[in-house]
């Protein structure tokens, strides 16, 4: 056993710590938040020449990435800054799932291409039922000739008003299957949503769509599998940057707590607030170890339903503690626009929501428990 | 970041569990584990002491202490394979308070003398020992303790009470804090001592728990002649000494090995069991309920790694506020775990150690016990104060009373 983490990955950690401080401070953020694209290309490319998007990809396919870490870290250091991008959908969800079923040319070109900061995709799974099971996709795609059509409504599809391609969810007459789409396709609509995150949360339709059957992204009727496998990493990185946002409302909300003076003593030293931020710090602590030792057997090709789905829904819902009882701690002032600790709270509710929230993930445990 | 075992281990591990599947099945009929099942009765206790025999004759017991006082110079990661897989059988044998708390002490405090009379007969698992802290008026503020030694040539004569005296019934010593400065005040002029409890002087009372179990006790001394060469360390510095014991009171893994055997049973149970003509696993809010155990179970275990870890490296601002971390999320999830364990149980959820009883009973038995567990060895409040102080670094307000 080794719980530190090596010297190169405390390197990457504070390359990506020190360019996000330097290059998108909190008021950027919300700045960010509030603009049409929802993120800002030039710092996209700014990440890709400081290789952030190689480092999530083997060497054949355009990167250099050896561990499942360096994602994790990354996604860690984001979550911290609360850092609006297309990365998560980009990289992870759709990266993930081509590095998973893509044939050699569509990771040659893809892969190399999201590597390079010159592609950015979305991925396509939730209905108007928002459920978040794979299986339950029933889109239609029929078969014409030798292309697929496309009809119907995709919900919180995330980045799609920013994506240059889409990896889209839809049932053949095999069963779910993934289409490559181009975002720009006249039969294809988009609206971003009003959400929570403020985080390019976007409704998409479609109206006969044509897909060449080159661009089946694994074979037809395989979706389920794929997603679900693709998920079983995509969750965990997700967990990193909710990690890391947690980790930033503890540390912002103790700091604050030994400067904000009441009574003429600083709240910090009364002990309902002291419980609280124990409280607190043990949600993160057991978050953190947790989300390292399930990202450990990602790596190891040991991940087990039981500990993915546990760990996102126990991070789902400790984060949400946390962010709550910080912007309690701050008081007033914790409620505002203008403080840091808003940005987390929000988060902590909209990501609840990516791939599976609670209640889902404490179903697939209870089976995979045996029940 | 590398969370496996070597193949040592992991055969280590092994060893453990063939040991312990064949001599559980030496453990009385209904062996309810914990301290009540190793204090509350006579059958427990003998196979409590068994267990010991045994653990001491396998070299387990001082599996981590230095070859010279008769141990093995385990590594913290093999302490920790065996508190899991001793916590996985339910297994007794290891004295919490011998063992766990006055031999660390011993092996920091005590002179040479003392090590090397003193440390064999726990490493064998022959003498067994209880913990003299508590008194009636001193419990959380542990520094206002009252019970007097005071020196009288080469004796010290105790006057005084201490309570909560757990397992002091069935205990051979007691390792005592006492005051040997009648002036002196709070953490000033306290001492440690090993209390031979068949001395004249002393008297044991029950202090029965709200089930009717009788686990602790009442301890009173009057006049006690106890031999000087039994005060550990020095004279008057027992606060310090004590205030390192705490910390080896509250690490302790293997109570979550111990409760996800517990929620496999109790979800055999729900399989095997309708109401309303329909399985209890079936139920939506029983899944979710066994699901959160799960999870606590599983966090809680990779956190004891995490403290094995900073163990390892001596890193001792970051053991305090884990292992009191870990002393809360064990004792509230052991709440948790009884309570939705009698809550899916329905009326059965009632019943303690009955013939009809859901899983012996066991889970009414600990929905009792377990309310002490976030009061004893640092009440719940005072381990969130530590995390506070030494994990947060939040400023310790002085009280002006």
């Amino acid at each position: 056993m080794d719980l530190d983490f090596n010297k190169e990955q405390e390197m990457l950690r504070k390359s990506v710590a020190e360019f996000l401080s330097k290059e998108c401070p909190f008021d950027d953020v919300r700045e960010l938040e509030d603009s049409e694209k929802g993120y800002s290309p030039a710092l996209w490319k700014k990440m890709a020449q400081l290789g952030w998007m190689e480092a999530c990809f083997p060497e054949t396919y355009g990167g250099y990435g050896e561990s499942f870490f360096d994602i994790i870290i990354i996604m860690e250091e984001i979550g911290k800054k609360a850092y609006p991008s297309p990365f998560f959908s980009t990289v992870v969800l759709c990266g993930q799932t081509i590095l998973e079923a893509g044939s050699e040319k569509q990771k040659k070109d893809l892969l190399g291409k999201i590597a390079a900061g010159k592609l950015i995709m979305a991925l396509a799974q939730q209905e108007v039922d928002a459920s978040f099971e794979p299986a339950d996709v029933s889109m239609p795609a029929e078969l014409s000739g030798d292309q697929y059509v496309l009809n119907g409504t995709k919900m919180f599809v995330q980045d799609a008003n920013v994506a240059d391609k889409l990896i889209v969810a839809a049932r053949s007459s095999e069963g779910v299957t993934l289409f490559l789409v181009d975002a720009k396709d006249p039969g294809i609509s988009c609206r971003k949503l009003n959400t929570i995150g403020k985080d390019n949360i976007c409704r998409v339709d479609f109206k006969d769509v044509k897909v060449s059957k080159d661009d089946l992204i694994g074979d037809d009727g395989k979706g389920v599998d794929i997603l679900e496998k693709m998920s079983q990493r995509a969750v965990v990185a997700k967990c990193a940057e909710m990690v890391g946002g947690a980790q930033e409302s503890l540390e912002m909300t103790v700091s604050y707590s030994k400067q904000r003076e009441q009574y003429g003593t600083p709240i910090g030293g009364f002990q309902i607030m002291q419980h609280y931020m124990a409280d607190m710090k043990i949600a993160y602590e057991t978050c953190a170890n947790y989300l390292y030792q399930v990202a450990w057997m990602v790596d190891e090709g040991k991940a087990t339903v039981l500990a993915t789905s546990a760990l996102k829904a126990e991070v789902s819902r400790q984060y949400k503690f946390i962010t709550e009882k910080g912007v309690q701690i701050h008081g007033g002032i914790g409620t505002t626009r203008e403080f840091n600790i808003g940005l987390f709270y929000r988060r902590a509710k909209a990501f609840e929501y990516v791939l599976g929230d609670a209640d889902y993930h404490t179903e697939k445990i209870a089976q995979a428990a045996g029940m | 970041m590398d969370f496996s075992l070597t193949a040592e281990e992991q055969a280590f591990e092994k060893e453990l569990e063939v040991f312990f599947e064949a001599e559980m099945k030496n453990a009385p009929p209904e062996f309810a584990g914990g301290l009540e099942g190793i204090y509350a009765n006579e059958e427990g206790n003998n196979f409590h002491k068994y267990m010991a025999k045994r653990l001491g004759e396998k070299g387990w017991i001082a599996h981590a202490w230095p070859k010279q006082y008769g141990g093995m110079e385990a590594t913290i990661m093999e302490q920790m394979i065996f508190d899991e897989v001793r916590g996985r059988y339910g297994a007794p044998g290891i004295d919490a308070f011998g063992v766990g708390m006055f031999a660390p002490t011993l092996l920091v405090g005590a002179t040479e003398e003392q090590k090397e009379r003193l440390l064999p007969p726990i490493a064998k698992g022959e003498v067994f020992y209880c913990q003299g802290w508590s008194e009636p008026d001193a419990g959380s503020d542990l520094a206002s303790v009252t019970t007097l030694a005071i020196r009288d040539g080469d004796h010290f004569i105790v006057n005084g009470q201490k309570t909560w005296t757990t397992g002091g019934h069935y205990s051979d010593h007691m390792f005592l804090l006492a005051r040997t400065d009648s002036d002196s005040k709070r953490g000033k002029g306290l001492s440690v001592f090993n209390v031979d409890m068949s001395l004249p002087g002393i008297e044991v009372r029950p202090l029965l728990y709200m089930d009717g179990n009788h686990i602790y006790n009442e301890v009173y001394f009057k006049d006690v002649k106890l031999p000087a060469y039994d005060l550990i360390g020095e004279e008057g510095k027992g606060w310090d000494l004590t205030r390192q014991t705490m910390n080896f009171e509250r690490s302790g893994q293997g109570a979550y090995a111990g409760m996800r055997v517990i929620v496999d049973e109790l979800i055999g149970y729900m399989k095997n069991t309708k109401r309303g003509g329909k399985s209890l696993a079936d139920d939506p809010i029983n899944r979710k309920k066994i699901a959160q155990l799960i999870i606590d179970c599983e966090m809680g275990t990779t956190l004891g790694y995490k403290i094995g870890w900073y163990q390892s490296k001596n890193d001792a601002m970051n053991i305090i506020w884990s292992a009191s971390s870990s002393k809360l999320l064990a004792t509230e999830l052991a709440q948790r775990l009884s309570q939705y364990a009698t809550e899916i149980m329905g009326s059965y959820g009632q019943m303690e150690d009955d013939p009809e009883a859901p899983m012996g009973g066991h889970m009414a038995n600990l929905y009792q016990f377990c309310k002490g567990m976030t009061i004893y060895a640092g009440t719940n409040e005072i381990q969130r104060n530590l995390i506070a102080w030494v994990g947060l670094g939040l400023p310790r307000l002085k009280f002006k009373p």
